[in-house]
C-alpha cells in the first residue's frame, strides 16, 4: 500500500469523525441556548449547582464522564430499559459517540453564548417589547441576531471539542472500526502496533486538514456576521 | 383619545400613588429628579409593576396587559435603537411588530422627522439628535394610543435640543393621541405643554391646562422661581410698517418683537418669564420698553422668600409677575387693582418660542 492511498477503515474513521462531530454540535447548540438563557438571566434557587453541572464535564477526567454515559445510558444503566423500550441503544454505537461527544462539547458552546447573552444590553429587548414584539419575538428578533456571533464561535469550539474527543468516546462505546471509530481513536488503535507509522502519518494529516478547515470556515462565517 | 391613570406603586423607601387623565394633546410631568416620573411613564408602558390601580388608554383597561399589548410608544432618555439593523430596518421592525391597526403611514412618519436621508444609516453612525429622532419615528410607526416621552432631550446638549424641539412641536400639531412627556426642563415645558402635572415626591401636586398652571402662584414653589411665567398663545400678526419689528396679536392685546423666524399667519406660543415683568401703578411715559400691558391684579402670593408673586389679567390672558416685597409695599398691590405691565422686547427668549 502506497504511503499516499487511504484506507477504508482511516476513511471510515474520518467519515465518522465528521459525522458525530455535527450531529454533537447540532445536538447540543437549541439546549446550550436555552441552558445560557437560564445561567444568564434568570435567579432561582440552585442557580450555582446547575451552572457546577453544566461544567462538570469540562473538569472531570474525559474517562470518568464516560463511564457515567455508561452507568446512566448503558444497556444495565439507570436509563436502559427505558432506551430499550424505545428500541435505541447508545453505548457501543455511533450515536452513543455523538452523545459523548455533545456532553464534553457542551459546557464550552453553554459558556460563548452564555457570554454573548450578558452582553446583550437587556434595555434594547425592553424598548423592542414596547414596539409590540411579545418575548418570543424580542427573543427571536433582537436576542437571538445580537449573540449570533456567540452563537457561531460557541458551535466552533463546540466542533473542535467534539472532533477531537477521546476519553470519553472511547470508555462510553470503545474503539469498533466502522461503527465507533473516530478519528482519534484510530490513530491511538494504529499506534499500539508497531510498523504503521505511514497509517499514523496520513491521519495525522488528514485531522490536520480537517482543523484547520474547519477554522477557516468559521473565520468566513464570523466575517460575514459582523459585516452585516 | 384619552389617557386615565390611577397608579399606586410600592417600594422600600418610595411609593407613587397618582391620579392623572391625559386628553389627546401633550401632558407634561414636571418634577425634581426622584419623583417618581419616570415611574410614572413606565408603568403606564406596563415596564414597572403596579401595585394596584387602573391604566385605560383609549377605553380600555391596559392593567392586567404585557407591555407589547399596551400599544403605549416609548421614547427612552437613550434612543435604543437595534443595533444588527439599520435605520430602515428598525423602523420596519416597529411597523412588523406594532398591531397595524390605526398607526400613521410609512411615509407620513419619514416625511414628519425628515428621516429619509437617514434610512440607509447604521445606528452607530448617527448623531445624539439624529437617533433620537429614528427612535420616536420607530415609536410612532409602532401604531402607538399614547406616546411616552421620558426627558427625550436630557442626554442632548443645548444647541441639539433646539434642533429637535420643532419635531416634537410638529408631532403634537400631527396627532391627536395623547402625550406623556416627562421633563424637569422649564423652557421645553413651556414650549411643550398643552397640560401640566406637577409631581412632588410621588404625587402629583397640581395639574392643569398649561398656561393656568404656569401663571399661577401656587405653582411657583413647583416649577422654581426662573421657570415661573406667563405663556402666551398668539399669532403673528403682520410686521409693524414703520418699524419693521414682528408683531405678535394674542387675547388681550399685542406683543412686539425684534424679531422672528414664524411667517404671518403661524399660531405661536411665547413665555414670558414671570421676573422679566416690571410692574407699574400707572401707565409709564418715556419709557424704551415696547410692550405695555394694562391688567387687573386677580391673585398675590407671597412665599417665604424675598419676592412677590402677582397675577393679573389682560383680556383672557393670566400673565405672572415677580417682584421684591418692598416693591409690592411700596406700590401698594393689592387684588383687584389696575396695574400696568412692561415687558421688555429682547427680554422674550428666541429658543422659549414655539408654535
Amino acid at each position: 500500500m502506497s504511503w499516499f492511498s487511504v484506507s477504508p477503515v482511516e476513511l471510515d474513521a474520518l467519515r465518522l469523525s465528521l459525522w458525530v462531530a455535527l450531529v454533537a454540535v447540532a445536538l447540543s447548540l437549541p439546549l446550550a441556548v436555552a441552558m445560557a438563557y437560564v445561567l444568564a438571566r434568570c435567579r432561582f434557587w440552585g442557580h450555582g449547582l446547575l451552572n457546577a453541572l453544566v461544567h462538570l464535564p469540562l473538569v472531570l477526567p474525559p474517562v470518568v464522564t464516560g463511564y457515567l454515559l455508561l452507568v446512566v445510558f448503558g444497556r444495565k444503566g439507570a436509563l436502559g430499559p427505558v432506551l430499550e423500550a424505545l428500541g435505541m441503544q447508545l453505548a457501543f454505537t455511533s450515536a452513543g459517540a455523538a452523545l459523548a461527544a455533545a456532553v464534553m462539547a457542551f459546557p464550552l458552546i453553554v459558556r460563548a453564548i452564555r457570554l454573548a447573552l450578558e452582553a446583550v444590553d437587556p434595555r434594547l429587548e425592553e424598548a423592542a417589547g414596547t414596539l409590540g414584539a411579545s418575548p418570543i419575538k424580542v427573543f427571536a428578533f433582537v436576542t437571538l441576531p445580537l449573540i449570533l456571533p456567540g452563537l457561531v464561535a460557541g458551535a466552533v469550539v463546540g466542533f473542535a471539542k467534539a472532533l477531537g474527543e477521546f476519553g470519553a468516546t472511547i470508555t462510553f462505546v470503545s474503539n469498533i472500526p466502522g461503527e465507533t471509530q473516530t478519528l482519534a481513536s484510530a490513530i491511538y488503535a494504529v499506534l499500539q502496533v508497531p510498523g504503521q507509522e505511514a497509517a499514523v502519518g496520513r491521519m495525522i494529516v488528514l485531522s490536520l486538514l480537517l482543523s484547520f478547515g474547519a477554522l477557516v470556515l468559521s473565520e468566513i462565517l464570523a466575517r460575514k456576521i459582523v459585516r452585516r | 383619545m384619552s389617557l386615565d391613570l390611577d397608579i399606586h406603586v410600592r417600594r422600600e423607601h418610595f411609593s407613587l400613588e397618582v391620579q392623572v387623565s391625559a386628553p389627546a394633546g401633550v401632558t407634561v410631568i414636571f418634577g425634581p429628579s426622584g419623583c417618581g416620573k419616570t415611574t410614572l411613564l413606565r408603568a403606564v408602558a406596563g415596564l414597572e409593576p403596579v401595585d394596584h390601580g387602573k391604566i385605560v388608554i383609549d377605553g380600555s383597561d391596559m392593567t392586567a396587559q404585557p407591555a407589547h399589548r399596551r400599544a403605549v410608544g416609548y421614547l427612552f432618555q437613550e434612543p435604543r435603537l437595534l443595533p444588527h439593523l439599520n435605520v430602515l430596518g428598525n423602523l420596519k421592525f416597529a411597523q412588523r411588530m406594532g398591531r397595524q391597526v390605526r398607526g400613521q403611514s410609512f411615509d407620513e412618519v419619514i416625511a414628519l422627522l425628515e428621516l429619509d436621508p437617514l434610512l440607509d444609516r447604521a445606528p452607530f453612525a448617527l448623531s445624539g439628535g439624529e437617533a433620537q429622532r429614528v427612535a420616536l419615528g420607530r415609536a410612532l410607526l409602532s401604531a402607538p394610543k399614547c406616546l411616552c416621552l421620558d426627558e427625550p432631550l436630557s442626554a442632548l446638549d443645548q444647541g441639539l435640543k433646539h434642533r429637535i424641539l420643532p419635531y416634537l412641536e410638529r408631532l403634537r400639531s400631527h396627532t391627536d393621541i395623547p402625550i406623556l412627556y416627562v421633563t424637569h426642563d422649564a423652557a421645553e415645558m413651556a414650549r411643550l405643554a398643552d397640560h401640566i402635572v406637577l409631581m412632588q415626591a410621588g404625587r402629583s401636586v397640581l395639574s392643569g391646562p398649561a398656561e393656568a398652571i404656569l401663571s399661577s402662584p401656587a405653582a411657583v414653589p413647583y416649577l422654581g422661581v426662573r421657570a415661573a411665567g406667563t405663556v402666551i398663545s398668539g399669532q403673528v400678526m403682520a410686521p409693524d410698517p414703520t418699524t419693521g419689528l414682528a408683531v405678535i396679536g394674542f387675547d388681550g392685546g399685542q406683543l412686539i418683537l425684534p424679531e422672528l423666524s414664524q411667517a404671518k399667519g403661524h399660531n405661536i406660543r411665547i413665555r414670558i418669564p414671570a421676573q422679566d415683568i416690571v410692574l407699574a401703578r400707572e401707565r409709564p411715559r418715556g419709557l424704551s420698553a415696547l410692550n405695555v400691558f394694562e391688567g387687573t391684579i386677580t391673585q398675590i402670593h407671597s412665599g417665604q422668600g424675598p419676592g412677590v408673586m402677582v397675577q393679573f389679567k389682560t383680556g383672557d390672558t393670566l400673565f405672572l409677575a415677580r417682584v421684591t416685597q418692598y416693591s409690592a409695599q411700596k406700590l401698594e398691590l393689592a387684588v383687584g387693582q389696575t396695574i400696568f405691565a412692561i415687558v421688555k422686547a429682547t427680554a422674550v427668549d428666541p429658543a422659549g418660542i414655539g408654535t
